[in-house]
């Protein structure tokens, strides 16, 4: 399909160059990253009303969360998406190897960040807390939830890309799919890294 | 000659500087930790929120290259920041200015 294009070098034509393929691409993404934005957003609305409302309930839940636990998700997950920025620029100078090899990096990463979270939730309802307890774990169980929810689905969507990257299908001149999983990726960071303090750190 | 024509050439970062903004990314995560078993009462939220900007902005203008994107790309970013402040301060608005509180 890229080398028709190329060949359409004359006049008004329907067909787009890949240049215009990837911005139209990576423009979609950035709007999908918008509506993203806004799905956490009312999260983040309640949070920030409820916590005015109750300061003292939200002081006193929060000191149940690991903070320590959290610091390392926050840590793992970081270093997941500088592994996801080198698998980026690896395809992009055409190093399919190294690029294929920090995608697995980052998924291994992110099963990382899945398991201990299943640590923390275990802890959490041996200890009886649940999403009903308070708002304020109402809100804790719905954010990460969520928060994980995005997570999977950013592993499922790496791991198609990264068996793609090993069979070779992304090169120099094609990695959009790369650049547009990693821009999904450091969302999933981005929300991360207004959560943990929220919940984790301040309450 | 078709390589030379399409003026903007795709920028690609280097590895150094994912590595810079990551041991950044690292540092910060240390401040917040750090800070929040401190007691600066209410300016606790206002500093944890300030770096987590931060580190939210070096994810997006390093590690989302929105440092080398076009204006309409940071127009598409930004937008929604904008939908999100409104959405949050008029929700506040609403709810701390009710005559009959919920």
């Amino acid at each position: 399909m890229e080398q028709a294009n190329m060949d359409h070098a004359e006049g008004h034509d329907l067909h787009l160059t890949p240049e215009q393929e990837y911005g139209i691409s990576k423009l979609g993404m950035w709007l999908f990253l918008g509506t993203e934005i806004m799905l956490f957003g009312g999260l983040f609305a309640a949070y920030a009303i409820f916590r005015a409302k109750y300061p003292e309930m939200f002081l006193e839940s929060h000191q149940e969360l690991n903070r320590e636990m959290g610091a390392v998700n926050t840590c793992i997950l970081i270093f997941s998406s500088l592994t996801m920025a080198i698998g980026v620029t690896a395809i992009q100078r055409g190093k399919q190897m190294l690029a294929g090899i920090m995608i697995l990096v980052t998924i291994i990463c992110g099963l990382g960040f899945g398991v201990v979270k299943y640590f923390e939730y275990g802890a959490k309802f041996a200890h009886h807390i649940y999403p009903d307890t308070n708002i304020f774990f109402s809100l804790y169980f719905m954010m990460t939830g969520l928060h994980m929810l995005h997570v999977f689905i950013g592993l499922a969507v790496l791991g198609v890309i990264m068996v793609l990257t090993f069979k070779g299908k992304f090169n120099e001149k094609y990695s959009t799919p790369v650049e547009m999983g990693g821009l999904y990726w450091h969302l999933v960071d981005l929300v991360w890294i207004y959560l943990f303090p929220l919940l984790y750190l301040v309450g | 000659m078709s390589e030379h024509t399409h003026s903007q050439e795709k920028h690609i970062t280097s590895y150094k500087t994912y590595f810079i903004v990551w041991v950044a990314l690292m540092v910060l995560t240390f401040v917040t930790v750090y800070i929040s078993y401190l007691d600066f009462g209410q300016l606790n939220i206002v500093i944890a929120m300030v770096v987590a900007s931060i580190k939210a902005g070096a994810v997006a203008l390093f590690f989302m290259h929105l440092k080398f994107e076009d204006s309409i790309t940071w127009l598409f970013a930004l937008f929604p920041i904008a939908l999100l402040f409104l959405l949050i301060g008029m929700t506040i608005l609403d709810t701390f200015t009710r005559i009959f509180p919920i």
